[in-house]
């Protein structure tokens, strides 16, 4: 059993708009390819080219169809470890390999100390961590946590490689323990949502919901023009008028 | 509770940045590539991410360019030059050295050049400098080039180019930042993959509406407002049907119509006469109008007048003629185009149509944008603010894509511009070079009789005919193009007909060809329509056992499908090994607030003999004595390669490839002399240049006087004069009135009805064609594809990242139609057209248009290429609809077998599908399988990746 810290300075997380996301997988394959040479390095594929090609990926989208009272339509749901606040995977770890920090929030595999004995990630209720079969240890999502405080980059880089590469700016960093940030001012805005909120591990990540189309309707007249008579005449009479070029 | 770890958060990402252009598709963004020194003290690639700086993607990076990393190391790539030594398809291969490679293709090239260089065709597929590969074969003489336009989305830039002097593609943009309702029609990734990404979060971020227009309900269309699920096809029903309601409500700009189109022009009607439809012109030639101060003609390219609108007129030499409005508002306020006569044939519900029509009016009209930015106009006219109607649409492959491709694209720019809100403030915005005139001042070369041994073309390949005077002909009419380009099977064939360049070769049809040079191009696969038959083009043999096609040149950096049916391989690197340039000559990175050009320059040396494609061209100009790549003495002019030839090539004095840093000292733009130092220059400013326009030339460029002018100066623009918008467009006509039977050039017997037909002047919907000649009954479904996003225009599946996120493709059916087979998800199906059928297995949705299926396309690959397992799902799940559509099109009233594409500008009609589905055996692999190709001269695949391992740091 590995202890979670009482509270945390910060809540680093991120908060995903699943109204803006177009499922493109630029969060997807940004991820991989930093985190693969990263903190988490390796993230090994097996069988890359073969019929059961199957790596280990922090992040991944799923894309489907609902219809339910508040949404129908497609939606992408980008899925990484929401870093929870109550996080059951550092709990249930025998070796303290999982922790999360005291600093931020942000939940983490120690890969020295990590056995590789799954159980972080069957007391996970979101699937966010990834057995790595040829490191042989767990690996999850880092918020790129070698990214975010790196100082050898400039200042405007240092958030995860998902935020920065996200093509539509369906995803922001910051700090959700922060009332005042601009990631909280968004969740509060737009009605951000917790992922299984009844399981209450408390995620830290947020989902902002899809805007209703309805909502971006210019306003016109309900009852569109009428005509009567024959409509070209009246708009020949209707363009008849002095225009000068 | 555990001490916590020390964890390193402050590394260095990499040794050093190299920053230099994507290729992972044709959007061309800015890149910055880390490079870190691997265990042998190599560099290797670290990390790529979006440069901030660029214009095209500003910073960020969709997942292909993400995923680079695995396109580059691929084990798919190619080692070194290869030399057939089986029979084609065999896979069977010889390494050679570049100096018996490059021997052997001046030997094969030079010997044709010699005798008739027709039979030589030079098509080079996802080319990203045309400039240069289109120089090279006008050097070379041949008539036979194209890119893969034609099978891409000429619709799409000749569509815009002859209506209003830009285009979708890629010579303009949505008023992102202004744009207050978004119309986006189609399939439309191609060439703006981060642009759109980019342009559709700002838009909803502002809470501005998105429309999509698409059969399907994914992607873009998953996050807009309102999606318009139509039948494909049958778009230009509906923006016919928006038009209309426009036109009855009276709801157009008529002040744009009168001040930038030709709505006023007089159009003569003299029915049966050789003036018919054409434009009542004074002595000068200028199109006459009825000016109302006046009450006389007038000059309708003159200022100041007040031209009519409306009424019919008798010209002074008798004849009658009526300006174009009126002719116009008579098309469209038919009831072909009322909402509830194109409510069934699209599938959609009048009210909703209308809706849409009045939402756009009501933006364009009561929304309007005025900018306090003065501008003087073409005319010289000053004015103190920019008036701007905030509706913007894109449109790209699914509109291009069918036959009826080019005059849906022209009914779309119609809506537009009676919006008017063509560059205007958020409306559709032009990027410099564009506009060019209407049409551009640039004519197709390669008639029959301009095509001598060892002589250059007169002029670039491809252009925009008049009329049939600019057609390439020979003396008895028939195409001089072996693609028929520019003949009357495709007159308007802007970017040549790639996809009909083998079958035609193997037929003779116009004639053979010796040697059949192409680049970057998976023709023996998902790039062709009928796969199997051109397997059998490719491989045709004469009486002689001799091939048809005898020698085959090609090029490409991985063992493609298209790889093993070639004679001679010439391996290319993959971006980051290479130069390449981007250029103002062909198709620049511009943005609409700035003039923009490109570079790529090697970041990493390759680890095997390749080489670059354009330096290999270089190389060969200089062994064939081209004479623009060969100095007085007979020496190569650019010794020093493909950077070499960027520099110091000037197309005209001052003006070369690049644009930025000319002249003496490196401070010229646009022209001046070359600048030794000018890839250094680029190199240090991230690979690009970029040239902002002035606030007062931001918008009406085609009719403001300061930008006009700006653009001579900087040799991107020809004329002075205003680009004039071509509602009825008059090229069209003079086609017509050939097939009608006057002129001295007059099409075919079997071609003259069709050309009537859709050649009409005035945008107009006509059923997709292969609905016209098939058993609509027998094949009752649409069929069509798209790319997933994160696979778009790239190149191969071979990406061992991407390859996790799609390996197989499936059907994707309407819920009902599953329900009526009888099929649920993962079910084998037969999907039949007239040519044949495919297996696979399906998926319900919902949002798709029920007469639709679609699936991903080129997921499917065979056996043998790409460095794959021959059990890898790409193989044995994965399918192409590509099997199921014909390159011909069935034989229609005069027995004659056209191209299965749009008539008037040879666009493949890839869109036109139909299908039937019926319920297969549960069981088994996609059909057809072919056979596995052969591969022995590639290196097995690993079966283990741990990239980045060799970048790891431990923890303390």
């Amino acid at each position: 059993m590995t202890c979670l810290p009482k509270t945390t300075d910060k809540k680093l997380g991120l908060v995903i708009d699943l109204d803006i996301c177009v499922g493109c997988h630029a969060c997807v394959t940004s991820c991989k390819e930093w985190n693969t040479g990263g903190y988490s390095a390796p993230l090994s594929d097996f069988d890359p080219y073969g019929a059961e090609p199957d790596g280990a990926w922090l992040n991944r989208v799923h894309s489907y169809e609902i219809d339910n009272d508040h949404w129908k339509g497609t939606v992408h749901f980008p899925r990484s470890c929401l870093h929870c606040e109550d996080a059951a995977c550092v709990t249930v770890c025998p070796t303290g390999a999982s922790f999360k920090r005291a600093s931020d929030g942000i939940v983490l595999v120690n890969p020295d100390t990590c056995i590789g004995c799954k159980l972080c990630s069957w007391a996970c209720p979101y699937g966010a961590r990834e057995y790595d079969q040829d490191d042989g240890v767990m690996k999850k999502c880092t918020l790129c946590v070698d990214r975010i405080y790196n100082e050898t980059l400039p200042e405007e880089d240092r958030q995860p490689a998902c935020v920065r590469a996200c093509p539509t700016g369906a995803r922001a960093f910051g700090d959700l323990g922060d009332p005042a940030s601009a990631v909280s001012q968004s969740v509060e805005e737009r009605g951000g949502f917790n992922l299984l909120e009844e399981f209450g591990y408390k995620p830290v990540n947020k989902y902002l919901p899809p805007r209703k189309g309805s909502d971006h309707a210019p306003a016109v007249p309900t009852t569109p023009a009428k005509t009567t008579g024959a409509p070209i005449e009246k708009l020949f009479a209707w363009a008849d008028r002095a225009l000068s070029r | 509770m555990s001490r916590e770890p020390q964890i390193p958060l402050s590394e260095p990402v990499g040794d050093r940045i190299e920053q230099t252009t994507c290729y992972m598709c044709a959007c061309r963004c800015g890149i910055n590539v880390y490079l870190r020194a691997g265990p042998d003290g190599t560099p290797q690639v670290r990390y790529i991410d979006g440069n901030r700086d660029h214009p095209v993607n500003k910073g960020v990076l969709c997942g292909k360019g993400s995923a680079g990393i695995m396109q580059h190391y691929s084990p798919a790539r190619l080692r070194a030059p290869l030399k057939r030594v089986g029979p084609r398809g065999s896979g069977q291969f010889e390494e050679i050295s570049w100096d018996e490679a490059l021997d052997i293709a001046t030997d094969w090239l030079g010997s044709v050049r010699k005798t008739d260089p027709k039979r030589m065709a030079f098509f080079t597929g996802r080319d990203q400098s045309q400039s240069l590969t289109g120089f090279w074969a006008m050097q070379y003489g041949t008539p036979n080039f194209a890119a893969h336009g034609g099978f891409c989305s000429v619709n799409m830039a000749a569509g815009g180019l002859y209506t209003f002097g830009g285009a979708f593609w890629e010579f303009g943009d949505p008023d992102w930042d202004l744009t207050k309702y978004f119309m986006l029609f189609g399939v439309a990734e191609d060439h703006a993959s981060n642009p759109i990404k980019i342009g559709i979060g700002k838009l909803k971020a502002r809470g501005a509406k998105v429309v999509s227009v698409n059969p399907v309900r994914t992607g873009y269309n998953a996050v807009a407002d309102e999606w318009v699920g139509l039948r494909p096809g049958t778009d230009g029903l509906f923006v016919g049907a928006l038009i209309h309601e426009l036109f009855r409500t009276q709801q157009i700009d008529l002040d744009y119509l009168v001040r930038y189109t030709n709505a006023p022009w007089l159009v003569i009607d003299a029915p049966g006469t050789d003036q018919d439809g054409l434009f009542a012109r004074d002595a000068d030639g200028n199109p006459m109008v009825w000016d109302k101060t006046t009450e006389t003609y007038g000059n309708g390219k003159a200022a100041d007048i007040q031209p009519a609108l409306t009424g019919t007129r008798t010209l002074p030499d008798g004849r009658t003629a009526r300006p174009v409005f009126e002719l116009m508002a008579e098309r469209y306020l038919s009831d072909d185009y009322a909402p509830e006569t194109v409510a069934a044939p699209t599938g959609l519900d009048a009210e909703e149509i209308r809706r849409i029509a009045a939402e756009l009016a009501h933006v364009a009209f009561k929304e309007e944008i005025v900018l306090d930015q003065p501008w003087t106009d073409w005319a010289g006219r000053k004015h103190e603010t920019m008036i701007g109607r905030p509706i913007s649409m894109h449109a790209m492959r699914g509109i291009s894509a069918h036959s009826n491709g080019f005059q849906t694209c022209r009914m779309i720019h119609i809506l537009q511009i009676l919006l008017g809100s063509i560059d205007c403030p958020g409306g559709f915005r032009y990027k410099p070079p564009y506009p060019k005139q209407t049409p551009p001042n640039l004519l197709p070369h390669g008639a029959a009789g301009d095509i001598k041994p060892e002589m250059p073309l007169g002029g670039p390949h491809l252009g925009f005919p008049h009329g049939p005077e600019h057609l390439l002909l020979d003396e008895d009419g028939n195409p001089s193009r072996l693609d028929k380009g520019f003949s009357w099977d495709a007159p308007m064939s802007a970017h040549g007909l790639m996809h009909m360049v083998i079958n035609n070769a193997a037929k003779k049809d116009p004639y053979g060809i010796d040697v059949l040079f192409m680049y970057m191009a998976n023709m023996a696969w998902n790039s062709s329509m009928n796969v199997p038959g051109t397997l059998d083009a490719l491989t045709a043999k004469d009486e002689n056992g001799a091939y048809v096609i005898p020698r085959i040149i090609y090029s490409d950096a991985y063992y493609s499908e298209t790889v093993p049916f070639a004679d001679l391989i010439l391996p290319d690197t993959t971006y980051l090994e290479r130069w390449d340039c981007i250029s103002l000559l062909d198709r620049p990175i511009s943005e609409p607030d700035m003039v923009a050009d490109a570079i790529r320059h090697p970041v990493v040396k390759p680890d095997r003999d390749v080489r670059g494609f354009q330096e290999v061209l270089i190389d060969l100009a200089h062994r064939l004595k081209f004479p623009a790549f060969t100095n007085e003495d007979g020496s190569a002019k650019f010794p020093g390669g493909y950077p070499d030839y960027i520099v110091n090539h000037q197309r005209k004095p001052g003006i070369g490839p690049l644009a930025g840093w000319r002249g003496k000292d490196g401070t010229d733009f646009g022209t001046g002399v070359p600048n030794p130092d000018q890839l250094k220059k680029y190199v240090e400013n991230g690979a690009f240049h970029a040239h902002h326009l002035a606030p007062e030339h931001a918008y009406f460029k085609h009719a403001n006087r300061g930008y006009l002018d700006w653009g001579i100066a900087k040799g991107i623009r020809m004329s002075a004069e205003p680009t004039i918008f071509q509602l009825y467009s008059e090229p069209l006509q003079k086609f017509r009135l050939a097939a009608m039977g006057h002129g001295d050039r007059q099409p075919p017997e079997r071609a003259r009805d069709r050309i009537t037909r859709y050649f009409d002047p005035l945008p107009f919907w006509y059923e997709p064609l292969e609905g016209t000649l098939i058993d609509t009954d027998a094949y009752p479904l649409n069929a069509i594809t798209q790319r997933p996003m994160h696979m778009y225009h790239s190149w191969g599946s071979q990406n061992a990242w991407l390859r996790q996120i799609t390996a197989a493709n499936r059907l994707y059916i309407h819920t009902s139609v599953g329900a009526s087979i009888g099929a649920k998800d993962d079910d084998w199906v037969w999907l039949s057209s007239h040519l044949g059928r495919v297996k696979c297995q399906i998926r319900l949705m919902e949002g798709v248009n029920p007469h639709t299926v679609w699936t991903w396309n080129a997921i499917g690959k065979r056996k043998g290429a790409w460095g794959l397992d021959d059990d890898a799902p790409e193989n044995t799940e994965g399918f192409l609809l590509n099997h199921l559509i014909s390159e011909l099109l069935p034989k229609g009233g005069g027995g004659y077998r056209y191209s299965n594409s749009d008539p008037i500008t040879g666009q493949a009609a890839w869109f036109d599908l139909r299908v039937a589905i019926e319920k297969a055996e549960n069981t088994g692999a996609t059909e057809p399988m072919f056979e596995p190709l052969g591969h022995d001269s590639q290196p097995p695949s690993s079966e283990k990746l741990a990239y980045g391992v060799q970048f790891r740091k431990q923890t303390t």
